[in-house]
């Protein structure tokens, strides 16, 4: 059921998208011709034609199969729920109009929850700032930089459930976190998911913890896939490392950054797994998927919720539109 | 090649041919009556715990009665969730415990009725639980008594050996608990949350077995001298005043188990069912079965303790399924024969039957247990309609969360303005079902 949104989309399409662009632009940008090739070659023979139009066809129905079934029927489904007073069990799916957007419109509580969001954006700063960090230094000659790439990516390979375990002994009083304190000379740390000015912060910093090698990966892709001749040609000039930063790196991977913004925002705004997992929302810490799940399952209120779930997506549309404007297809020119 | 497409069709038609039997024995049963019950059932249960060893051993023993029906138990971790969910199919196996989602009046809709409300009552109880315009739907697996599991060895050493009887006199005690002892007093174990709805199984003990009834018809359930004012401010009175664990937040059920043995937790607002469970867990960290001791709940009517009892899970028979009769036969063998009842140590079933080893502790106590009263005819989900659109979940534990976490400070307000606000959430609420 799309109420369920979880996590990140982290399996965007156009990330792929991206990431190829910036690739094939920086190692030169000829893709024209290679595109040209493929529709010149197509001449002889009706049959052919025929069968060239067909096959990309045929190969797409499975793929295309899939998207239909598990993607865009459930959104549909959800969007008529989102107009209905359904229990989620019921039969009969009454229709009540627009009534559910009015009421997630006219209650603040309801919208209240972004504020939430709001620590997990802050953190996805973080994540970002530290993500590219490491990326940068990775690229360089490091010693052991294989093994630092590893521990860095390793956390994202984990299962979220298991994350959100480790990490609720991590931080339960006189656990990982208050012994390691303790050795330190910390004596009286605070609650780290007990206290509710505590508990957001906590739970972003596992989030950044668990996202970073995603970001890092992505960063560190990009950053390769800058012709190594520019260093070259920047030492000659007498660039300093950060001179290096500042005028290569950070405009040729702008692409890649705009892109982890933008997911970083539309997964601050439906985070769901960490939080629900440590503390199911209780002590201030409900974020909007959070609050959705349980206005569906826990008060039956499925219409209401797929309404709740409507809205979100179109807020993370409305923030994917506003990035493809500011980060449009401009071309990235190095040279 | 020939031949082997001709054994696949004989194969297929010797198929066909067993489904065809099994359901023209089943109609024969219908008249015939039972001896000659068969069919292969799918019993869906949620204890994965005991569904490997006492569950097969009950196969076993019920097929010495009725040799032709064949069991599989397929038990489900987040039963109540999953199971909700998979009645929108017809596939929800034969026999299954009734989820607790479903509104009364959906009840026909999914299971097969399995006689009035008068005839079954007669010999079991909680037959009111899952019924539906006189019809019963579900037959309880066992019983349950409400009020609180402790520690006897905390409680002698901070000098308490009678029950409170008033929540003063309970809070008295727990005081007692922390000063004299190292045990938490009172242990919420909110992390997991439901076991904080737990202490709502106690309403009625002030106004008696209509209260969920009454309280569809109030505006202001909030107030003093109702049962759910009662026992919410009886946990918002401990937090507030420290007497529960520090950082409720990060609390673990099945930890909590052990630390009650151990003595480390005194006392826990659980059901009756919880008492083996923790005698068990008394046993694995060295400590005696006979540390666990069961009370109810500290309120008194004429100096008797009224104790809520009710019903665990209910067993109903798929409206789907193919082989009623044989499910039948399981549901009434389960509940007569099995004992799953009172060996897991909760109350019989069956109106006749003995209080459990595990209530010894009543036994010395003025005892009248009472079940909560049906609902009235038409209003079989009004309860649950207004507590679902007040988004007060009385079925949850949210809005208990809320509620301890103004109790520690951990949120705005006070018990005043949080009970306000329920009962103004709870009128609005009545007027939106009503209108």
């Amino acid at each position: 059921m799309a109420v369920n949104t979880t996590g990140r989309p982290n399996d965007d399409g156009s990330g792929a998208g991206d990431d190829r662009q910036v690739l094939v632009t920086a190692g030169g940008g000829d893709q024209a011709p290679a595109r040209g090739s493929g529709s010149a070659g197509a001449s002889p023979g009706r049959d052919t034609t025929q069968g060239r139009r067909t096959t990309p066809w045929l190969f797409l129905l499975i793929p295309l199969g899939f998207l239909i079934v598990f993607t865009y029927i459930p959104v549909g489904n959800m969007v008529w729920y989102s107009v209905t007073s359904w229990d989620g069990r019921d039969p009969v799916k009454e229709f009540v109009g627009l009534d559910n957007y009015v009421q997630i419109f006219t209650r603040p509580e309801l919208f209240e929850v972004f504020f939430v969001s709001l620590y997990y954006v802050g953190g996805s700063f973080v994540q970002m700032a530290l993500a590219l960090y490491f990326a940068t230094v990775l690229s360089f000659k490091t010693r052991f930089r294989n093994f630092f790439k590893g521990v860095i990516f390793f956390p994202y390979l984990l299962n979220g459930v298991a994350i959100g375990l480790v990490f609720l002994y991590f931080f339960r009083p006189g656990g990982t976190l208050d012994a390691v304190l303790a050795l330190v000379g910390v004596q009286e740390p605070p609650q780290w998911l007990g206290d509710p000015s505590m508990v957001n912060y906590s739970l972003a910093a596992t989030s950044v913890w668990r996202f970073m090698g995603l970001n890092f990966v992505l960063f560190l892709g990009a950053i390769q896939s800058i012709p190594s001749e520019l260093y070259e040609a920047a030492d000659i000039d007498g660039a300093n490392s950060w001179d290096k930063f500042r005028y290569i790196i950070l405009p040729g991977i702008r692409q890649i950054l705009g892109l982890s913004f933008i997911l970083a925002i539309s997964g601050a705004l439906s985070v769901f797994e960490i939080p629900y997992i440590m503390t199911g929302g209780a002590n201030g810490s409900e974020t909007f998927v959070i609050q959705t799940v349980n206005t569906a399952f826990k008060f039956s209120k499925v219409g209401l919720a797929s309404a709740m779930a409507v809205v979100l997506l179109i807020i993370v549309l409305v923030f994917t539109w506003i990035q493809r404007k500011l980060f449009a297809d401009d071309k990235v020119d190095l040279v | 090649m020939a031949k082997k497409h001709i054994v696949g069709i004989a194969a297929l038609a010797l198929f066909l041919a067993a489904c065809g039997g099994d359901d023209s024995s089943d109609d024969s049963d219908t008249s015939s009556g039972d001896g000659t019950v068969s069919g292969d059932l799918t019993v869906l249960t949620h204890r994965t715990d005991i569904v490997d060893t006492v569950l097969e051993d009950y196969k076993t023993r019920f097929q010495e009665t009725y040799p032709d029906v064949d069991i599989s138990f397929e038990a489900i971790t987040e039963y109540e969730g999953d199971v909700s969910i998979r009645l929108n199919t017809e596939e929800y196996g034969d026999v299954l415990m009734i989820p607790a989602a479903v509104t009364r009046d959906e009840l026909p809709e999914y299971f097969e009725p399995l006689g009035t409300v008068e005839e079954l009552g007669e010999k079991y109880r909680f037959v009111e639980e899952q019924a539906y315009q006189g019809d019963v739907y579900g037959i309880s697996i066992t019983g349950n008594a409400n009020g609180y599991v402790f520690n006897k060895r905390v409680w002698e050493e901070a000098g308490i050996t009678e029950p409170p009887t008033t929540p003063d006199e309970f809070i008295e005690a727990l005081r007692a608990i922390e000063q004299n002892t190292d045990a938490i007093p009172y242990y919420t174990n909110y992390g997991d949350g439901w076991p904080l709805g737990q202490i709502r199984s106690n309403m009625g003990v002030l106004t008696g077995p209509e209260v969920e009834n009454e309280m569809a018809h109030s505006d202001e359930p909030w107030t003093e001298g109702e049962d759910i004012h009662l026992v919410d401010s009886f946990v918002y009175d401990i937090v507030a005043e420290g007497l529960a664990e520090d950082d409720p937040t990060t609390t673990n059920w099945e930890e909590s188990k052990n630390l009650l043995g151990t003595g480390d937790i005194a006392t826990m607002m659980l059901g009756s069912w919880a008492v083996t469970q923790m005698q068990d867990a008394a046993e694995n960290v060295g400590a005696s079965r006979d540390d666990i001791g069961y009370w109810p709940f500290p309120a008194q009517t004429d100096g008797t303790f009224r104790v809520r009892i009710g019903g665990d899970y209910k067993m109903g028979i798929n409206k789907h399924s193919e082989h009623k009769e044989a499910a039948r036969a399981w549901i009434d063998w389960y509940t007569e024969e099995s004992g799953y009842a009172t060996d897991e140590g909760g109350l019989s079933v069956q109106v006749d039957g003995e209080l459990p080893d595990t209530l010894s502790d009543f036994e010395p106590l003025d005892v009248e247990f009472f079940e909560l009263a049906p609902r009235p005819e038409g209003e079989e989900s009004l309860y649950s309609d207004i507590h679902n659109t007040a988004e007060i979940d009385l079925d949850g534990w949210l809005y208990n969360q809320k509620l301890i976490d103004i109790a520690r400070g951990a949120a705005d307000g006070d018990k005043e303005s949080y009970f306000e606000e329920l009962n103004q959430r709870w009128s609005d609420a009545r007027a939106q079902v009503a209108g």
